[in-house]
């Protein structure tokens, strides 16, 4: 019988299904792929030791794999991809998954299973891992032929990175490994239930600009979908073609330049004065891939009541990302970058602009709040103010680096003070708030820039769930630097303990801190310690000296200071917590 | 507002796992759920019955179309439809209550499909209410044992759900 193949890269060669997994991933582009072996990926691991196109990254910890993908990922915009055994390589990725799918971030992660016979027989180092994953990826799939191997992969990152990204997990039996195959990776993909939309709706985008060049008192709200979309350029031109005030969220820093002056900070729980009144007082507000998740918008209720006639426009790739929690008037389903593209043609294409008076009016209200200088702090203090050492890392890195964080106050002010004029320079877990990725996340961002500045921002509680990362680092010479700002608390627990239970810091203090120079040193790298204000610069600059050292700065901080403005839990975004300084 | 969905999945082992997860992780009321493959062999078809606001049901919709095997989703209660649900019951039929039990049945146009000298199985479809209201007409003394399949839903006219 005739066979009749659709196109596709073929080789048509017999190759067991561990080749299949390998040759897939090279056929996708892969390069880098993060994991950790056991018994039912060992013919995987078998097949990646016989080729060279696939460089292997083996991490300390499934987790560290799974952030260190998905660091690599959110920097280069690529697919990012975990290999990991059944039973505990799986529940040990799940927290890393997990994370991924809260921040929309692409990720293929291959995990091991028992035999396809074997499943279900409580067997060795059996999971669910479809059900366990199932609540926190885009899509997974169990491949129980080897024939559908390549295709499935193939469906995997199509799923990953198309729409509004995610992780797609495929769990492959061991037996589904060792058998063998006819080869063909298909080069496109159809799945019938499948099919994000990509194109704005015409009328809706008429509609939009429409409201925008009749604005009084416009804002831009630009988030983690501007990033993920590569939109920054086409942000930047609206912005700068209307001359409207922009704000990005925490995942949506560097989508617009923070050195510029239309930028008005971030906002939200920990966004500026001037973001959060512009926010919260426009008349035209125009959401661009963001959520108005509830750090940001704080109470709903507040923010849509308090001003019941600001007309919302909201731009998502995701329907369901639209009047979730706050009802717009012009949603537009589409990428954001075609979206755009689309809009900025309209605008191009009238003379008409917003009244300049009224935008005039507007800018000299928002330069008033601007003028309250709420990320002031106490720069005379004989300790070592945080917020200054993320400034001086700024200034030393010519803000040109890549800086990864943690979770906790560094994180803030390190979104604060630190100012992103590109995108994808800005490293962090902001849906699921995991603490302990700063550090892979450095390793998956140095790996695709080897020759860039990386800088990972944490604290000392932070750092201490992947530190176990140091290891692989030395391994692979990814001489990254660890800014350890070291405020022996975990300081945003006792922040909201300080504000909001009376002062009692319900053990968030870090005891029995281990000596993070030694430790440092012990897994073969730089220790510092810093715990002068006048010598935080000089100690920066000797890092990022050592070029091919990973350096971990142990900087002993000013353990009261909190991060402010704040918007407390169920308040609205204007009432705000401002520095005692102000 | 009570709402019946009608979706359309791939026949994908999981599929079902993916469609009650969604319900249960993001709180959404499942009244019934009735599932089963479809003329088109590569397909199921559910329908789900739900309460909820209208911003909820429009989530739930729109959660649903996002689940990569779900083809198609229609909310059936926003047109014309027909919907129906097929009810066993055991119910106790002895002595002179036998005779009115058969004629109560019939009035719903019930069927019975088992009998013994001291019960009768007694099968019923309609609509909920109608089943409802067969329940409450009965002793309910009476009533040793139910199970309803749960709402199947079409629309009416020529229309028809297609991937
Ligand atoms: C300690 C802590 C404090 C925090 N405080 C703040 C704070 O003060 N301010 C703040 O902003 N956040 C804060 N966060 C983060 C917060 O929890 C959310 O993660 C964040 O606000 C969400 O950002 P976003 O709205 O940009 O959405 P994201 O989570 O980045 O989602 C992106 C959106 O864009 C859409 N999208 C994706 N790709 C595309 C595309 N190609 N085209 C169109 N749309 C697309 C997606 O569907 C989604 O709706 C904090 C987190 C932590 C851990
Ligand atoms: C895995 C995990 N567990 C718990 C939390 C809750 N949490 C948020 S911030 C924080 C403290 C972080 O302390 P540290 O890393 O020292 O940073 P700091 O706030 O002191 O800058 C904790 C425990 C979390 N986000 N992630
Ligand atoms: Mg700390």
């Amino acid at each position: 019988m005739e066979l009749q193949l659709p196109p596709m890269t073929e080789t048509g060669e017999t190759l067991t299904g561990a080749e299949v997994v390998i040759r897939s991933l090279v056929a996708e582009g892969v390069e880098h792929i993060f994991g950790y072996p056991g018994g039912a990926v060992l013919f995987i691991y078998d097949a990646l030791a016989q080729q060279d196109k696939l460089k292997h990254i083996l991490v300390r910890h499934e987790q560290g794999a799974l952030h260190a993908a998905d660091g690599y990922a959110r920097a280069t915009g690529k697919c990012g991809v975990a290999l990991v055994t059944s039973g505990p390589g799986v529940t040990n990725a799940v927290t890393g998954i997990a994370t991924a799918y809260m921040d929309s971030i692409p990720m293929v992660i291959i995990s091991g299973q028992v035999p396809t016979r074997a499943i279900g027989e409580d067997a060795f180092q059996e999971c669910d891992t479809v059900g366990i994953t199932r609540p926190c990826v885009k899509h997974n799939f169990l491949v129980k032929d080897v024939n559908d191997l390549a295709v499935t992969i193939k469906k995997a990152f199509y799923v990953a990175t198309t729409g509004r990204p995610g992780p797609v997990l495929v769990d492959v039996p061991k037996d589904v490994s060792m058998h063998t195959t006819r080869f063909h990776y298909p080069d496109k993909i159809h799945m019938r239930s499948y099919n994000p939309v990509v194109k704005g709706h015409a009328g809706q985008i008429k509609k939009a600009v429409q409201l925008l060049l009749h604005a009084q008192r416009p804002m831009v709200y630009a988030g983690g979908g501007a990033i993920l979309g590569n939109a920054s350029a086409e942000v930047a031109d609206l912005v700068r073609l209307l001359g409207f005030p922009v704000t990005n969220t925490l995942m949506g820093l560097g989508a617009y330049p923070a050195t510029d002056k239309q930028f008005v900070g971030m906002l939200g729980m920990h966004g500026t004065f001037e973001a959060n009144m512009a926010m919260q007082n426009c008349d035209v507000l125009i959401a661009i891939g963001a959520r108005f998740d509830d750090r940001v918008i704080g109470n709903p209720a507040h923010f849509s009541e308090g001003n019941p006639t600001r007309k919302i426009i909201h731009i998502d790739v995701d329907p369901s990302s639209i009047s979730k929690r706050v009802k717009v008037d012009v949603p537009i389903v589409g990428h954001v970058k075609d979206v755009l593209h689309d809009l900025l043609a309209l605008v191009r294409g009238t003379r008409e602009r917003p009244e300049p008076a009224a935008l005039a009016a507007w800018w000299s209200q928002i330069e008033a709040w601007r003028a309250k200088d709420c990320l002031k702090y106490n720069r005379k203090s004989d300790l070592i103010k945080p917020q200054y050492v993320v400034e001086k890392l700024w200034e030393i890195t010519k803000g040109d680096a890549f800086i990864t964080s943690d979770v906790g106050q560094h994180q803030m002010w390190a979104a604060q003070y630190y100012k992103f004029d590109k995108p994808r320079r800005w490293i962090n877990s902001g849906g699921l708030g995991t603490m302990g990725v700063g550090l892979p996340y450095a390793m998956g961002v140095k790996l695709a820039f080897p020759d860039a500045d990386v800088a990972c921002i944490t604290g000392e509680s932070s750092i201490q769930m992947c530190i176990q990362e140091l290891s692989t680092c030395k391994q692979y010479r990814l001489p990254v630097k660890v800014v350890n700002l070291n405020n022996r608390y975990m300081g945003m627990v006792r922040q909201w303990q300080e504000f909001f239970h009376g002062n009692r810091y319900s053990e968030s203090y870090m005891d029995a801190l281990p000596d993070f120079v030694k430790l440092a040193e012990a897994y073969g790298h730089v220790g510092m310690r810093v715990d002068k204000p006048g010598d935080v610069e000089g100690a920066l600059r000797e890092a990022f000296k050592l070029k091919d050292r990973l350096v971990f700065l142990d900087i002993i901080t000013d353990q009261t200071e909190n991060v402010f403005p704040m918007v407390p839990g169920g308040k609205g975004i204007s009432e705000m917590i401002l520095s005692e300084e102000l | 507002m009570r709402h019946i969905l009608s979706i359309l999945v791939e026949n994908e082992a999981g599929a079902l796992s993916r469609v009650a997860g969604l319900f249960s992780a993001r709180g959404y009321n499942i009244e019934t759920l009735t599932v089963a493959p479809t003329e088109d062999a590569t397909m199921s078809r559910m329908t789900i019955v739900t309460t909820g606001s209208d911003e909820v049901v429009e989530q739930i919709t729109k959660q649903l179309n996002k689940l990569v095997d779900v083809v198609k989703v229609v909310d059936l209660s926003e047109g014309k439809h027909i919907e129906r649900e097929l009810m066993l019951v055991k119910v106790r039929a002895s002595g002179k209550d036998r005779e009115e039990m058969k004629r109560t049945a019939d009035i719903f146009r019930g069927r019975i499909i088992d009998v013994t000298d001291k019960s009768y199985t007694i099968e019923l479809t309609g609509t909920t209410e109608k089943l409802d209201a067969f329940l409450e007409a009965l002793d309910r003394a009476a009533i040793l044992e139910t199970v309803r399949t749960g709402v199947s839903g079409i629309g009416r006219g020529e229309w028809v759900l297609k991937a």
